[in-house]
């Protein structure tokens, strides 16, 4: 559940990238474009989840230190979320990637936003509930488990974010026109670093108790 | 900064069109033999209000000598760019560039124009050690923030090392460095503009320092020396990617004005004078396959004239040459605005096909030899020189004055600041407005027009109009 609704939340939000869609549509004149950025999108967007998520299933092999990582992931959330909160600039690298590398593109925005650390302490949470005596297995049977569960994660998030983006974007290039694009986009700045620190919050608050 | 993009940033030039129409007109005054400090001039360009057509505020700067020219916005349409993530920029400071001094004003009109006032200035000395530049030019709000275009190089001249293109902050205004990394051949510098999604800018060249500083030199310009060539950039990777000369003969290409709606791949480039017969002439630019091309699409013939109806400079000519100085394409992409600054023409040409531009109107006002006055029976010094277009292509607006040495040497009679304005036709034609004559106050000249809420040469979009 929370790693659909985090995947929503990633796409309809226009940092993520949907007007990129909408504006591959409209300068390149149909479905062909549209399809095409947005699978652009999708691969940055798996690829910045995957490259957050692949370090921590590593890390959960060492079971003894369990609670110390999920209490300094959740750390590390909760302070990029501060960060974000006070440093209000936009990276400037960002504006300087031509519009045909989308996919690095969204790689590079998602993982500016901390869009996959905002998945680590769900991520986290998952891995315990799935194997409740994980103590018990050989760490590398524990780590391709946890691999396998971090490519699932990632795949599902970065699935419903494209959906929920996609149709957006459809419905702005379709229905609504791009006066929605100025007229329904809100600073969402503020919002996604306060999402950060309460995730990282939740994510702290279960691995003490 | 807001919560929601700032009202006047469109997403596509058609939104534009749609907005409300202007109320107020920046224009710079200029003291041209700078007795006196130069200055922003509000106008009131609202038909129903009592004070149309007048001054109704002005910001004048603490220095004198500063030569104002071209200014524009810290952030406009393009802050919706999908690549950018800076839609919530405010439409608030304008910065304006000292062209003789390098001296950069910013100006806050947060709270209205009437209530615009100085926030910031950056001293020459700043941009001389971040930039290497000298004499800034050109304002356009683009991917990386604010970009200035600049006449000139380093050294007292201007001459050490080439103009080029630096970028600010567009909220602190700091200076960033040098835009830069691969400039090919470019030597010298004007005007430039691109296409945000296309990843493309144009660039092109006016003459160096020396060559304007203390009027035209006619032999450089009998010999060719001023700039003739445009340059094609990749944008984003900041590098010159192809160079077209347009031959040495046609001296000083200046105006580039891509197509507004961002899926068009052309543009257009004015160049000044053809010393092989005094022509003005109107060039399209186009993109195809990867590979820039440069066509010759229009001319304007230079007019006979007595010898003593002219100034020393062009008595051996015995004739006016048009002198295209600015151009202006309205947000719909179908009128191109020629000022023919020697001649006193404002023309109006249908770029419906932009290889083959077909004048649709015309109208008269001052000029070398004709001397025309405005049908309010005024006399109008110069010719019309800097044009903006309202959004919505109703109405258009010029001042009189190029740059302070050469009006002289083309006006020696004298040229007191002028700011007209006419209305434009649904399907073409000019008719000036004959209340509308701004005032300037004593000893100042007028130069670049900005309108409120963003106009036909400032804002730059991402997104197509359909």
């Amino acid at each position: 559940m929370a790693v659909v609704a985090s995947g929503i939340y990633h796409g309809v939000n226009p940092g993520m990238g949907w007007p990129l869609v909408v504006s591959a549509a409209l300068m390149d004149g149909g479905s062909r474009a549209f399809f095409a950025a947005l699978g652009a999108l999708s691969v940055g967007h798996f690829l910045a989840m995957i490259g957050i998520l692949l370090p921590f299933a590593a890390m959960t092999a060492l079971v003894e230190w369990q609670s110390e990582i999920r209490i300094g992931a959740a750390i590390v959330v909760v302070a990029f979320g501060v960060w974000l909160l006070f440093n209000r600039r936009h990276p400037r690298i960002l504006s300087r990637i031509p519009p045909s590398r989308l996919a690095l593109w969204s790689f590079l925005v998602a993982t500016a936003h901390g869009a996959g650390l905002m998945l680590v302490p769900i991520y986290l949470g998952l891995c315990l509930a799935s194997d409740p005596d994980a103590g018990h297995q050989a760490a590398a049977a524990l780590m391709t488990q946890n691999a396998g569960l971090s490519v699932a994660v990632a795949g599902v998030h970065t699935g419903s974010m494209i959906l929920s983006g996609g149709a957006l974007a459809f419905a702005v290039y379709r229905w609504l026109g791009l006066r929605f694009l100025s007229k329904g986009w809100f600073d969402l700045d503020l919002i996604w670093a306060l999402s950060l620190m309460l995730v990282g919050g939740i994510g702290l608050a279960v691995a003490i108790w | 900064m807001n919560i929601r993009p700032d009202p006047t940033f469109h997403a596509s030039p058609k939104l534009a069109m749609e907005a409300p129409p202007e109320n107020f007109a920046y224009t710079l005054m200029l003291s041209p033999d700078f007795s006196q400090p130069d200055g922003l001039a509000v106008v009131d360009v609202d038909p129903s209000s009592r004070k149309f057509g007048k001054i109704v505020h002005s910001v004048m700067m603490p220095n004198k000598g500063d030569e104002f020219h071209h200014f524009g916005w810290n952030a406009c349409s393009s802050a919706l760019s999908p690549l950018s993530g800076h839609a919530f920029l405010e439409r608030r400071y304008l910065i304006i560039p000292g062209l003789r001094s390098s001296r950069i004003y910013v100006i806050d009109t947060k709270g209205g124009p009437t209530t615009a006032r100085l926030h910031k200035i950056i001293e020459p000395e700043e941009v001389f050690a971040k930039t290497g530049y000298s004499r800034p030019h050109t304002i356009h709000c683009g991917p990386e923030g604010v970009y200035v275009s600049t006449l000139g190089g380093g050294g007292k001249d201007g001459t050490e090392g080439p103009p080029g293109i630096f970028i600010m902050d567009c909220e602190t205004f700091e200076i960033i460095g040098r835009y830069e990394i691969d400039r090919g051949v470019q030597d010298k510098h004007y005007d430039f503009w691109w296409n945000l999604p296309r990843d493309y800018m144009v660039s092109s060249e006016w003459a160096l320092p020396p060559q304007f500083e203390n009027g035209i030199v006619p032999e450089d310009l009998l010999s060719n020396k001023y700039g003739h060539r445009i340059h094609f950039w990749d944008l984003r990777g900041r590098k010159n990617v192809q160079t077209i000369d347009l031959g040495a003969n046609h001296q000083m290409a200046l105006e580039v004005r891509p197509a507004h709606d961002p899926v068009k791949e052309y543009g257009f480039v004015g160049v000044v004078v053809d010393t092989t017969n005094l022509e003005g002439s109107i060039w399209t630019w186009w993109r195809e396959k990867g590979k820039f091309h440069c066509k010759k699409t229009a001319t304007i013939p230079p007019e006979p004239a007595a010898k003593e109806d002219l100034p020393p400079l062009l008595q051996g000519f015995e004739a006016v040459p048009p002198l295209v100085t600015d151009i202006d394409l309205s947000m719909d992409d179908r009128f191109l605005y020629v000022s023919c600054w020697g001649t006193g023409e404002m023309r109006q040409y249908d770029v419906s096909d932009p290889m083959n531009p077909t004048l649709a109107g015309s109208l008269h006002i001052g000029g070398i030899a004709r001397r025309k006055k405005h049908p309010n029976g005024k006399v109008y010094g110069g010719g019309p020189q800097m044009v903006e277009i309202s959004r919505d292509g109703k109405r258009v607006y010029w001042t009189n004055s190029l740059y302070s040495t050469w009006d002289n040497q083309f006006y020696p009679d004298g040229m007191p600041g002028a700011l007209v304005k006419a209305t434009a036709g649904k399907n073409g034609g000019l008719r000036f407005d004959r209340k509308f004559w701004v005032e300037f106050p004593e000893g100042y000249r007028s130069h670049q027009i900005r309108l409120e809420g963003g106009d036909c040469s400032t804002d730059s979009f991402c997104y197509p109009s359909v």
